[in-house]
């Protein structure tokens, strides 16, 4: 068990690559009960929401979600959020653990007019079953139509008899559901999915797998690889940040519409480690002898059997090819910048 | 579960004696904590060490651990096989997964070295901290 965003969480089971391995090409069950989740309701929740994030709220039908951040003026995240469609005038807000208490706080400083917010974090348990083989598994157990639930879209229905938000997203690349559900009925949820899959392969997955299967799929975890002073379009995530006519004003619109439009002053960019060893968080990162900053995250790739990282160069520097090179303990070690996400699921 | 025939340090070494030969690896219980191990790097052939020096890192997917001497000794030979398929050490660590022969020049950092079922012990103390 390790400490994780003010809980303690399973780093792993059966073990870590075991666990990655299963998800890549089975299924796992990752306990996420730490996100954090606010309800907004009233008819001004979406012009507060409009305000608040990045991207359009407007384009989202009841039974969508949307991958999005809560920009600060300076056009750096506060953090990176799901905001799910549940009624037209009531959404979700599902936020990273470790940074409950400061969203919290933010939102109320934006002057929420017409709408309420609260902080349901403590009665909603999550539970991610993810893999290719994660919608077999489920459908034996809900009588929910999950082929008619597409990618970022989510139901409202019963999973084993328990009440449930089930949602297709996730955080490992693959396809895959994450499912809240009443802090209380969690165990008994997480006891029956796993005993229905255990003849498809599922298993159990830690905080670790979690880790590797994110970083592979290039998917962005707060606090390494973006925080309140990565613009949202250094970090790449400039396809979250909407510019359309209906999304009008929102924190951080001017920065971001102007780095959108000339640029970023630097990039995170994916690499892959020539030499050997593993390029971990912190470890400088240097461009012939200057070094330009450092690894924000990196790991072996259980899947890809590489060792990988991601971090931020200066724009002219960024391309795909460039060489660099990561500080592994005193020794300097060559990297490449490559393409990303370093793995993408077939279809 | 731990061999009797070496002994074992508190950095999770363990260390075969045979006449002036001592064959060191980590312990089941080291590669237990680490985890799934994907890097290993140990000294050159002849390089001398000293009780507590470090002569490796070995990497597992989510950690980086220094390999700490146990006793003096010139390095006669390094399991290169090992440095190529490092996965070994979670599958054999008191056999296959030995890392290093040295040829013992001062025996005298075993007496601070456990035997087995003290080491046992130690691990189990270990576990509930």
């Amino acid at each position: 068990m390790v400490p994780f965003g003010g809980w303690d969480m399973p780093l792993e089971y059966s073990g870590l690559i075991a666990e990655h391995l299963a998800v890549r090409r089975a299924a796992g069950l990752f306990d996420v009960s730490h996100m954090g989740e606010f309800e907004v309701a009233g008819e001004g929740a979406l012009s507060f929401l409009q305000r608040v994030t990045a991207n359009n709220v407007a384009r989202l039908v009841v039974g969508q979600a949307q991958y999005s951040a809560l920009p600060l003026p300076n056009g750096a995240p506060v953090d990176d959020v799901i905001v799910y469609r549940r009624a037209s005038d009531r959404y979700l807000l599902v936020v990273n653990a470790g940074n409950i208490d400061k969203d919290w706080s933010w939102l109320q400083s934006q002057a929420p007019e017409g709408c309420t917010l609260e902080n349901r974090s403590q009665d909603y348990a999550l539970l991610a079953l993810q893999g290719p083989a994660a919608a077999e598994i489920l459908q034996g157990s809900t009588g929910l139509d999950l082929p008619g639930i597409a990618y970022y879209h989510f139901a409202e229905g019963d999973v084993a008899g328990h009440p449930v938000i089930l949602s297709r997203t996730g955080y490992t690349g693959e396809d895959g559901f994450e499912i809240f559900v009443a802090a209380e009925r969690a165990e008994a949820l997480w006891r029956r999915l796993i005993e229905s899959g255990k003849d498809k392969g599922l298993v159990p997955a830690g905080l670790g797998a979690r880790d590797t299967l994110r970083l592979e799929a290039r998917m962005c975890l707060y606090g390494n690889d973006m925080d309140e002073t990565t613009t949202l379009i250094e970090a790449g995530l400039g396809w979250i940040v909407s510019l359309e006519g209906a999304k009008g004003d929102f924190n951080g619109r001017a920065v971001l519409e102007a780095q959108k439009k000339n640029g970023p002053p630097r990039k995170l960019v994916g690499f892959e480690v020539v030499g050997r060893g593993i390029a971990r968080h912190g470890y400088p990162i240097s461009l012939g002898e200057a070094e330009v900053g450092a690894v924000t995250s990196g790991s072996f790739a259980p899947f890809l059997q590489k060792s990988i990282g991601l971090c931020y160069l200066p724009a002219a520097s960024s391309a795909v090819g460039t060489d660099l090179q990561v500080d592994i303990r005193g020794r300097p070690v060559p990297a490449r910048v490559v393409p990303t996400p370093f793995y993408k699921r077939g279809r | 579960m731990y061999p009797p025939d070496r002994r074992y340090s508190k950095d999770h070494e363990w260390v075969r004696v045979q006449g002036e030969r001592g064959t060191i690896g980590i312990t089941d219980y080291a590669q237990n904590q680490l985890g799934d191990v994907v890097f290993l790097e140990l000294p050159e052939v002849g390089r001398k060490l000293q009780p507590g020096e470090v002569f490796g890192t070995v990497e597992s997917v989510k950690a980086v651990s220094e390999l700490f001497a146990p006793l003096a000794g010139e390095v006669l030979e390094v399991n290169s096989a090992l440095v190529d398929k490092p996965e070994a050490i979670n599958q054999d660590p008191h056999g296959a997964a030995w890392m290093l022969v040295v040829k013992i020049t001062d025996a005298s950092a075993l007496q601070d070295l456990m035997d087995a079922p003290s080491y046992q012990a130690f691990v189990e103390r270990e576990a509930k901290q």
